[in-house]
């Protein structure tokens, strides 16, 4: 609660960037939750009563952003689009902080040579370039989950698993020295309850921040497997990134819209996103963070008389 | 003033013969030699009985180990060797040989209370939470239960009125507060034995008292037994039925406090006890405080640890190569001579790191003439210093410098004498 405090009475640059990037990504999460009604036609329909859409359309009553060349209409595709960023981009954070997060705790409680092995491999991974990574995870899951999103989520979960065990097994690590985990272990308190209830509430104040962070990578290392043709099927669901490769051939052809539209989308749902990340890190990291005094203003001075009274 | 058994009550906790060392890493390059690391002896061995129902302290500088006898109490340290025995409802249990769940459960009879109340409670826990974390982890009591009786102890260590602090987290309250806290936390659980680590040395001077006080209060009303560590004699003398002055991981003398305070024996305790600001201008004592610093615990010195601050030591204190050093430097430290002196002497002892090694001969400089002109020079101008009492004999090495034997080095143990124990060759019996 003291955490909602804090963010709600920041003050200054952080509070802008926050709340912009707040207000963008609710645009973008409204779109996603409500694709069925919003968008005006499903992400894989190109004809409507047996009439097939125009194929490289520009603008009209019944596709306000055109055709593409596929005569899919753009913007049910931006919609519907929106949609599978978020599920995947959601699907890989938690998942990554779900593993992460108590892999760090354990290793950096119970330290040696478990704690080496892992920081090893975690480390192994971390030194690898995150889109070769992933390329090579949805490789790997191609054979058994196929192009679809969970496969993309999980390949994306990979990367981002050692940021999170980085951090915690970091800040466990000299926790554990801490004179309230010496109080714990002295009041008879197993390892499992000194982890749970007495490390994991003072070692994953920093997680929200690398959350939102890693949300915008993750969204634009999506688009780059897509655009690579490695992500998710287009029978799937719709992706920016694979609609904006497919868009690049036809703007030699003039066919701007079909390429603008996507990449559009995905800026501004990074840009969203690192800004409630950075915000956020503003915010709740006390070495960043200056919180501006508040100017105090009095009332008018009463006169004499009414103050006796 | 608190109550003094008059007979000799049980022992509750018993150590023998307790030892804590810790091996020191070393550096990185000895570390992958594989190089043999040095051991820090915290503790090297200490027989103490703890009597059911009365207050032992246990003083000390830094470093002496007070803290780490504590810990090991309640098996927070691991003891190397000797034993913790722990008198309980049930039979005697030995400390040291337990381990997870046995350990654990000892921990509701033997409790602690830690030195910095701003750090021993979770941040992320309300007070609530804290005190009652005890009877949940043990499974003693739950749901309304544990709130009564979480309240009951709040309520006793004076965090009242309760609904005041109960949903307050620790950062919210003061100083002197959480450690009423911490203590609550520790007494939730009716435990027999309280290790107090210092509890009031982190508090402002105006609630150490009140603290002191609540300490004292809650042991009459629970029956608890304390071992109150601290550095300060003078809330000590307030505070204890018995002390234990603790120098380099060893007890040099135990005994009633008054008995301490009015006539103490070991040098050490001596020194501590001048150390005491005074109040009155006209009792000024005399502050004969003990020079140099306490020594390194890896390597500690022979004979008598406090031999080389001691102003009354002897011949068999344990006097050796490593005691030349500060007699040398305070010899150049303290003579006016000029530079020229400096260097001709200097030449003289040659290398001055060949005597850190400990040994009860050692050979100095490549002259022997020169070298017994020099110590000669340096003996006259302290005749008394103790050192020279502890070198046996000074002759002619065949290398060609001064061979100094010191006599054999005496470890004193803990021995009666009057009313208390001491460690020092001038006090006591020998047993044979």
């Amino acid at each position: 609660m003291r955490f909602l405090h804090t963010i709600w009475h920041t003050k200054g640059l952080a509070r802008y960037l926050f709340w912009t990037g707040v207000v963008l990504t609710l645009v973008f999460v409204v779109l996603a939750l409500f694709a069925h009604w919003i968008a005006p036609y499903d992400f894989a329909e190109r004809r409507v009563d047996g009439v097939r859409f125009p194929a490289s359309e520009g603008p009209s009553a019944e596709h306000l952003l055109g055709t593409n060349d596929q005569s899919y209409d753009i913007l049910s595709r931006l919609i519907w689009g929106a949609r599978t960023a978020l599920q995947v981009v959601f699907g890989a954070v938690i998942m990554s902080a779900v593993i992460g997060v108590p892999l760090g705790l354990f290793s950096g409680f119970v330290g040696g040579w478990f704690d080496r092995v892992t920081v090893f491999l975690m480390d192994a991974l971390y030194s690898f370039p995150s889109l070769l990574l992933a390329i090579v995870f949805s490789f790997m899951l191609r054979d058994v989950l196929g192009g679809s999103i969970v496969a993309a989520a999980l390949s994306l979960t990979a990367i981002y698993i050692p940021q999170y065990f980085r951090v915690v097994r970091n800040t466990t690590v000299s926790a554990r020295e801490s004179t309230y985990v010496e109080a714990a272990r002295a009041i008879g308190a197993p390892p499992r309850t000194i982890m749970g209830r007495y490390l994991f509430g003072n070692v994953v104040q920093s997680v929200p921040v690398i959350g939102t962070l890693n949300a915008a990578d993750a969204l634009s290392t999506l688009a780059a497997l897509g655009f690579l043709g490695l992500g998710i099927q287009p029978t799937e669901a719709s992706e920016w990134g694979y609609d904006l490769s497919r868009a690049l051939d036809n703007v030699a052809a003039g066919d701007f819209a079909s390429a603008f539209w996507p990449g559009l989308a995905i800026i501004l749902f990074i840009t969203a996103l690192t800004l409630v990340g950075e915000g956020l890190n503003e915010t709740l990291n006390p070495t960043l963070r200056r919180r501006r005094l508040q100017k105090v203003t009095f009332g008018p001075r009463p006169s004499r008389e009414e103050a006796i009274r | 003033m608190p109550t003094r058994p008059e007979t000799a009550s049980p022992a509750v906790v018993e150590t023998a013969g307790l030892e804590v060392h810790y091996q020191l890493q070393g550096g990185a390059l000895s570390r992958l030699l594989g190089l043999r690391s040095r051991t820090v002896k915290a503790v090297d061995g200490v027989d103490l009985q703890l009597r059911r129902g009365e207050v032992l302290g246990v003083v000390g500088e830094s470093g002496s180990g007070k803290t780490t006898l504590g810990r090991a109490m309640l098996g927070l340290a691991p003891t190397t060797a000797g034993s913790i025995t722990y008198h309980g409802s049930d039979g005697a249990a030995v400390v040291s040989d337990m381990k997870g769940k046995a350990l654990r459960r000892l921990r509701t009879d033997v409790q602690m209370v830690f030195q910095d109340p701003g750090a021993a409670l979770n941040p992320t826990m309300t007070i609530e939470q804290a005190v009652g974390h005890p009877l949940k982890i043990h499974g003693l009591a739950s749901g309304e239960e544990l709130t009564r009786r979480v309240h009951e102890t709040l309520e006793k260590v004076g965090l009242a009125p309760v609904e005041r602090f109960a949903d307050k987290y620790p950062r919210d309250l003061s100083g002197g507060q959480k450690q009423r806290a911490v203590i609550a936390r520790a007494i939730v659980m009716g435990p027999e034995v309280l290790v107090a680590d210092e509890p009031v040395s982190m508090l402002d001077m105006s609630v150490r008292a009140k603290i002191l006080q609540l300490m004292l209060d809650l042991k009459d009303e629970l029956g608890l037994t304390y071992v109150y560590i601290t550095h300060d004699l003078a809330s000590a003398k307030y505070f204890c039925d018995r002390v234990a002055i603790m120098y380099l991981g060893r007890v040099v003398e135990v005994g009633p406090t008054e008995e301490i305070f009015a006539n103490p024996k070991h040098p050490y305790t001596k020194a501590l006890l001048g150390a005491i600001p005074d109040v009155d201008p006209e009792r000024q004592v005399a502050r004969d405080l003990p020079r140099g610093e306490i020594p390194d615990a890896a390597l500690p010195p022979l004979g008598c640890s406090f031999h080389p601050r001691c102003p009354v030591a002897r011949e068999e204190c344990g006097w050796e190569s490593r005691d030349l050093r500060p007699l040398l430097e305070t010899h150049w430290t303290h003579t006016d001579g000029d530079a020229a002196d400096f260097e001709a002497e200097r030449a003289v002892v040659g290398d001055l790191d060949s005597f850190d090694t400990p040994s009860s001969t050692v050979t100095v400089g490549r002259d022997h003439e020169q070298v017994s002109a020099l110590l000669d020079r340096i003996r006259a101008e302290d005749p008394d210093e103790p050192f020279w009492t502890g070198v046996a004999r000074a002759e002619a090495d065949p290398s060609g410098g001064t061979r100094l034997t010191f006599h054999e080095p005496v470890d004193p143990r803990l021995r009666r004498s009057g009313g208390v124990d001491v460690a020092c060759v001038r006090y006591g019996e020998d047993p044979q």
